[in-house]
């Protein structure tokens, strides 16, 4: 339930392109075939009672408030289990089902509690409308007979309680559980009078549940409600806005009472979500508001002195004073800056904007670097753009799913739930990853192949797959011979049939048996569509664009380019990377990837920015710091971003932080990086910002100001006063003029304006003149490039490997209720969950080890070690270990080494050689600090101690 | 002196009242005395207040004894039962006997008579004939012949078999099913139990004939749990038909295939429910689909699928051997061939009594049943399971066929027969119809999860003479909205029998006065 109420028309829609005509309560109508005559009616904006009926879901047919009367047949069939017919009259309104409608009413208030004015849910029932719809005026049956009045409530899950005795068994949080999240946690437990909603163990908390709140949503009455209603009211207005966790970038209703966030709730029409969320953006926004945000600047003369809280102006006047002392003393190249994917569009445009202006250097680059740089550089040379090739719906018309590296039920849990309906209706999915990922197995789904290949051989894969093609004929001639460059095609086909990429070969690098290999590369070849989705471990290698292309290759070879249900997909990890990206953050890139060589391109800024710019690309992120370490690197500007915590070999980065003379750091609160910061910029979070954020799908969606900004400025203003002091103005009104300018010198972009979306909601790049409402399917006809280019793809072992001191791989990844460094999950209840990382480790790696589960491990690597307790299981093969990086006190990229992708210095965090033992004392024992221990610290900083 | 051929039945029933051990008996005098006998292991022949009964094969046929207790047995010995009829429990020829004589069997025709899982015996009796005869037709004909036939639905819902075969066999699909529904729940019947226990072979020549007719190559038992022995002899059946090529890729060498697995219920009423059966069948719990879909379209794992009743199945092969004019000749109207009654409850001679359509309840109950075995009057008669009707003595020249208990605001439901003596109160009888609503619904749908437990409370308010006449009103009110309302035929029977005791029995209600308001 939510206040802002979408049309419902009951049932889903019908997607027949046959159409049928009938007539309700007089009115002619034409609808496809298929269409329940409840949302036949519905089109009419005839509304017919219903409870157990929502269009989110299939019909069920359990409420008996939608019966009907059809001419010609006997008796009163629901409306909603109804199929139109030719020429079928329909009687919505007669005396006839008005009585039923009217007793089955009676019948649910006999076994209700008559408890409307105290309950959370007033004003926000669906039983309480129905009542008065149909007009029920008394409970002849009174109330003393049999019910569930004094069933219990379960307060078990952090987010929202569940009162069995407001239930009214119409199944639609079952089958949301089932249809939409496709969890099957939930079921209806004994039969008759005791049928009752069960979460199959002894409650919410300790069952399958993931908490994505498909059901709190489809629950018609206060069954299933928010503790934030029960605790602050029903709000009473809805900002629209966007999800500011992972690259799926779901839309919202933010729920306000006043100026209070009361709910988050998923917006059916949202174009990336379509009403879906998970536990992260549905309820896990309370950072936001946490004692932890720092809401005044600060700045200090050390890192070893106490922060002084300051005003902004005298922050941005030291910074800037700074900035140019620096400068002026160790060089024009001596001080650069990162854009934070985190970010909105238009706070990421003007950061690069003021390095590239203010700073006069191209020392710019973002957090991608660290995640899908590669995406990008191999996208680019292949296809000739750097995004992937879909939108999320398209995967509704896949047959075959090949998932490289990625683990969307954690990572991308909306996205899952769409791929996992498809798997139920019917297509096969190919797993390559190391891990058994849910998707490998578990509720009504099972992988046709699971290719558990050895971490860091993803390429001899790739090879592989595209070798059985290539020898097998599976080839796609006419889509070859018509969209793709020949001369490349014949190169490639030449290196891709030697035999060293046979999966006979292969099968000796990968461990991953030939004939599956080859069976895997059939079934993706002779699908109808087939689609590739894949995530950071395919990226985070050091040859992770090689990899890109690899993928890219096998897509083009198999003609799944250019339609929708194929393509070739990047699974983003965090909201804005895409647009991050697009806004010009790398060194090298102007907005729309356009680069800062290309004299006419950077001629057009010039004149539209009005100074002069530099045309040899500046430094990235590990350059900067390799810089910093020999003292030629003096000054970082760093948004929204904790390198300290998430990019590798942390011990260098930190060295690289402590040698540089101002960290200028500007987040919602003092991170690790934080700690070797000179000045400290408050930032806003996404409740606070007004701009857009670039999902993975290349969809723009506003994100609106949900509550006025808590540090009195947005974001882009504090850039802004920053660039002016130090003598480049730029003059922004709002963060839409903002847009407006990425718009004018960015053809992709050229249509897109605030007014657009808020006309429209939102639009895939590329979004012109011939695209005014964006683009969801790239490459149709031909390629960005024009032809597409196959890139011959060696395999090149890592130079990261096991050795007898250190025989075991690592690798890294994401668990559902955290979110990368956990800023701002580990401030929520989602720590309920999870409260600290985990190595997972086979058993029979651990028994040779000694180590039991649960206990405390120690893990080291030839870069450094951390303590962490150990998780036993079957999920990770032998020979590999797998550990998240959500707690700072675990800090897993301790252990991660400087290796990264030779095009795009990615860095190769998915490989680790690695060695565990035994430890006899936690982290604080082994001269780590303990995570309270660290927040503790962090809040004394904060405080200005 | 070749050994005599002693028959014993081996179904539940007559176990339950000692066959086995009688057989066990019978074996040991027989070899105490060295007198050679063969004991063959029968179904039963339908007449349960016989059971356990034995018979002695002899030159005139077979004759027989029963009941028979353990304890008779030594005297049976001293009569020389093997060659003598002069025992007390002598019956004489067991086909003279006019509750058998009077009978037409063409389902039951073989159970009692044979060993059920002896292939020669089987085929004797006219097994196989008719998947012989469908193997020569195109499934159309198949379809044509049983459509011919006027073959009905057993289980209750009386659809035309043929017809939802045709449309099985139209729907285009990689993958169809067979579903044979042997979740018998329905009070006071068993035929289904009785013909899987003693001739299971004639419900897997029904199926495989249907799954020719459709284009089906896998068949599924759904059996009630409750029903252990006829698990056991189906489980048996379909090994033996598998290896004597019956079953399996190439039906009796031809290039059908087709094979039978039994599931096994978990014990639940309305998983008798056609589509809840469905449900159950894949894994999920047993609860009602709306419908449409037919399951004749979207049926089991989505797929086109054949729901038939066990005795709709089984009477498949005599269509096919005999032809759809021979099965047509039986019955009367639109109920064509024979049904499979049973009589049970308060009754003196209960059994199976298999007959065209269209004889009387009456003569049911005066020739068949003899009686009540209180010996008191009948005082009323439920026809067609728990969700049936009951009928009052001045409706019991009622014709049995499914067109007259419309009619008479009846069904026949699966055929159980109960009777009640005048010792029972109707409105407790009416209360249990509720009762048992409220506790086997599957709680999909309101009225039929709130109402039946609402029901009971009524008709206890009014038992207990509050307010009776705004409660009578209210309980015929929900009785329409439980009848209109419902989603299966579940909470959409409940009100039959209901409102049959409210309108012939209004007195044991104390409601004659109201009553009579209520109908003027």
């Amino acid at each position: 339930m939510s206040l802002l109420k979408e049309t419902d028309f009951g049932t889903p829609e019908s997607k027949s392109s046959k159409s049928v005509t009938l007539t309700i309560d007089g009115q002619a109508i034409t609808v496809p075939a298929g269409t329940s005559v409840m949302r036949a009616a519905k089109m009419l904006e005839t509304s017919i009672p219903k409870l157990c009926a929502t269009d989110s879901l299939n019909s069920f047919g359990s409420c008996r408030l939608c019966v009907v009367e059809i001419d010609g047949r006997k008796g009163t069939p629901a409306s909603c289990t109804t199929p139109v017919e030719d020429g079928m009259v329909v009687r919505t309104q007669t005396q006839k089902v008005e009585k039923i409608r009217k007793n089955v009413m009676e019948l649910y208030i006999s076994d209700h509690p008559l408890d409307c004015l105290t309950c959370p849910a007033n004003g926000d029932c669906e039983l309480q409308d129905m009542a008065g719809v149909v007009g029920l005026r008394e409970v002849r049956y009174g109330y003393e007979g049999k019910n569930h009045l004094n069933a219990p409530t379960d307060f078990s899950n952090p987010y929202f309680n569940f009162d069995e005795s407001k239930c009214i068994v119409c199944s639609r949080c079952v089958r949301a559980c089932e249809e939409v999240q496709g969890t099957f946690a939930l079921t209806i437990e004994g039969r008759g009078f005791n049928s009752k909603v069960s979460p199959g163990g002894t409650d919410f908390l300790s069952s399958e549940c993931v908490s994505c709140g498909a059901c709190v949503q489809a629950c018609p009455t206060a069954t299933l409600e928010e503790k934030s209603v029960v605790d602050l009211g029903m709000p009473n207005r809805t900002v629209l806005t966007t999800c500011a966790y992972c690259g799926v970038g779901c839309s919202f209703k933010a729920e306000l009472r006043g100026d209070e966030l009361v709910r988050m709730v998923p917006y059916k029409d949202g174009g990336a979500n379509e009403g879906h969320s998970c536990v992260k953006g549905r309820f896990a926004w309370g950072y936001a508001s946490h004692p932890d945000r720092v809401l005044t600047p600060k700045i200090r003369k050390s890192i070893n002195e106490p922060w002084q809280d300051v005003t902004w102006e005298e922050a941005i006047s030291y910074a800037a004073t700074k900035l140019k002392e620096i400068q002026g003393k160790y060089g024009h190249q001596s001080i650069g800056g990162i854009t934070s994917s985190r970010c909105t569009n238009e706070e990421v445009f003007v950061v690069q904007k003021m390095v590239r202006a203010a700073f006069g250097n191209n020392n710019v680059d973002t957090c991608a670097r660290v995640c899908h740089s590669p995406t990008g550089y191999g996208l680019k040379q292949t296809f000739g753009t750097s995004a992937g090739t879909q939108d999320f719906k398209s995967v509704e018309k896949s047959d075959v799913i090949l998932l490289i590296g990625a683990n969307p039920t954690d990572a991308h849990p909306v996205f899952a739930s769409r791929m996992k309906k498809r798997l139920r209706q019917g297509a096969q999915i190919i797993v390559v990853d190391p891990r058994k990922i849910d998707l490998v197995r578990s509720a009504h789904v099972e992988a046709s192949h699971h290719l558990p290949l050895l971490p860091g051989t993803n390429v001899a894969m790739i090879n592989a797959l595209a070798h059985t093609v290539a020898t097998e004929n599976l080839i796609d001639w006419d889509f070859i011979n018509e969209r793709c460059d020949l001369n490349a095609f014949k190169k490639w086909e030449a290196f891709i049939k030697q035999p060293e990429n046979s999966p006979e070969v292969v099968e000796t690098i990968t461990g991953v048996p030939a004939e599956e290999i080859r069976a895997a590369a059939r079934l993706y070849a002779n699908a109808k569509n087939a689609a590739i989705y894949y995530g950071l471990g395919v990226t985070e290698h050091s040859q992770g664009s090689t990899m890109v292309m690899g993928i890219a290759n096998l897509a083009m070879a198999t003609g799944n380019i250019g339609r929708e249900g194929v393509g070739v997909n990047p699974l983003r990890g965090q909201n804005n990377v895409q647009g991050s990206c697009d806004m010009g953050s790398f060194p090298h890139e102007f907005s729309g990837y356009r680069h800062v060589s290309d004299d006419v391109v950077r001629e057009q800024f010039e004149a539209l920015w009005g100074t002069n710019l530099q045309k040899d690309p500046g430094m990235r992120i590990p350059n900067m710091l390799d810089a910093a370490i020999v003292g030629e690197f003096k000054a970082m500007y760093i948004q929204g971003e904790d390198i300290a915590q998430s990019d590798p070999n942390t011990k260098h980065v930190k060295a690289a932080l402590g040698s540089m003379e101002l960290v200028i750091v500007q987040d919602l609160f003092i991170n690790e990086t934080a700690k070797f910061a000179h000045v400290f910029l408050p930032g806003t979070s996404f409740l606070e910002k007004d701009g857009t954020f670039t999902n993975a799908e290349r969809r723009i969606n506003r994100v609106r100001p949900v509550m006025a900004s808590k540090t009195g400025k947005q974001e882009w203003q504090v850039v802004a006063d920053l660039s002016k002091a130090l003598g480049y103005e730029m003059n922004y009104q709002s963060s839409a003029e903002i847009m407006d300018e990425i718009a004018r010198i960015t053809p992709t972009f050229a249509g897109v304006s605030f007014a657009h979306l808020d006309k429209v909601g939102s639009v895939q790049w590329p979004c012109n003149e011939a695209n005014p409402n964006g683009t969801p399917i790239m490459h149709i006809d031909q390629f960005v490039r024009g032809k597409g280019q196959f890139m011959e793809t060696h395999f090149v072992p890592t130079e990261e490997r096991t050795t007898r001191k250190f025989p075991l791989l690592l690798t890294t990844g994401r668990i559902l209720s955290q979110y990368n460094v956990g800023a701002q999950t580990r401030r929520t209840k989602n720590s309920t969950w999870a409260s600290e990382d985990l190595l997972q480790i086979h058993p029979s790696d651990a028994e040779l080890r000694g180590i039991s589960d649960g206990e405390w491990v120690k893990l080291a690597s030839r870069v450094g070690e951390t303590t962490l307790r150990a998780l036993l299981t079957s999920d990770v093969p032998p020979g590999v270990v797998y550990t998240t990086f959500h707690f700072p006190v675990s800090g897993a990229n301790v252990i991660t080494t400087e290796f990264s992708d030779w095009a795009t210095n990615c860095p190769e965090y998915k490989v680790t050689a690695v060695e565990v033992m035994p430890s006899l004392v936690g982290p604080e024992g082994n001269g780590e600090m303990k995570h309270s221990d660290i927040q503790n610290q962090e809040r004394q900083l904060a405080k200005n101690v | 002196m070749n050994s005599v051929k002693v028959f014993i039945p081996k179904d539940s029933a007559s176990k339950s009242v000692g066959a086995d051990e009688v057989a066990q008996s019978i074996l040991t005098h027989a070899q105490k005395k060295s007198l050679e006998i063969e004991i063959v292991r029968t179904g039963s022949r339908g007449m349960l207040w016989l059971e356990p009964l034995v018979e002695v094969e002899t030159t005139r046929g077979r004759v027989g004894f029963g009941p028979v207790t353990v304890a008779d047995v030594t005297s049976l010995f001293e009569s020389d039962f093997l060659s003598n009829q002069n025992h007390p429990l002598s019956l004489g020829l067991i086909d003279e006997l006019p509750w058998l004589k009077k009978q037409q069997r063409l389902t039951f025709k073989r159970v009692g008579i044979i060993d059920p899982l002896n292939v020669e015996d089987y085929q004797k009796f006219g097994g196989l004939a008719g998947l012989k005869a469908a193997l020569k037709l195109a499934p159309e004909e198949i379809t044509k012949t049983v459509t011919e036939s006027g073959l009905r639905g057993r289980g209750g819902a009386g659809f035309p078999a043929g017809i939802k075969w045709n449309t099985v066999r139209e729907t285009v699909s990689n993958q169809k099913f067979i579903c044979a529904n042997a979740d018998e729940g329905d009070s006071g019947t068993f035929a289904d139990r009785m013909l899987m226990e003693g001739d299971p072979f004639v419900l897997l020549e029904g199926m495989t004939i249907a799954g020719i007719a459709v284009g089906a190559t896998q068949g599924y038992i759904y059996v009630r749990s409750e029903y252990p022995d006829a698990i056991k002899s189906l489980n048996s059946a379909i090994k033996v038909a598998k290896d004597f090529g019956w079953l399996g890729n190439s039906v009796l060498g031809s290039n059908f295939q087709f094979n039978i697995e039994v599931v096994v219920g978990a014990g639940s009423y309305v998983c008798g429910e056609e589509t809840a059966m469905l449900e159950s069948l894949e894994g999920k719990r047993g609860m009602v689909r709306a419908k449409p879909p037919l399951p004749a379209i979207n049926g089991l794992f989505g797929k086109p699928t054949v729901i038939n009743n066990v005795l709709t199945l089984a009477s498949v092969p005599v269509v096919m051997s005999e032809g759809a004019e021979f099965y047509k000749s039986f019955g009367v109207g639109r109920s064509l061939g024979t049904q499979v009654f049973q009589l049970a409850g308060n009754v003196k001679q209960g059994g199976i009594v298999e007959l065209g359509f269209g004889i009387t309840l009456k003569e049911l109950l005066e020739d068949f049943a003899l009686g009540t075995n209180s010996n008191r009057p009948i005082k009323a008669v439920q026809i067609g399971g728990p969700l049936g009707a009951y009928f009052p003595k001045e409706l019991f020249g009622v014709n049995l066929d499914y067109e007259s208990m419309l009619q008479h605001g009846g069904m026949l439901g699966h055929g159980g027969i109960v009777i009640f003596d005048d010792s029972v109160d109707m409105s407790q009888q009416a209360r249990f119809a509720m009762e048992f609503c409220s506790v086997e619904s599957c709680g999909k749908c309101t009225p039929c999860r709130i109402g039946s437990t609402r029901g009971v409370e009524v008709i206890d308010k009014i038992i207990n003479n509050e307010n009776k006449r705004e409660n009578l009103t209210l309980l015929i009110d929900l009785c329409e909205t439980m009848t209109d309302g419902s989603l299966c035929a579940m909470g959409g029977l409940t009100p039959l029998p209901v409102r049959s005791a409210l309108k012939h029995f209004a007195a044991d209600f104390g409601l004659e006065k109201e009553m009579a308001d209520v109908t003027a």
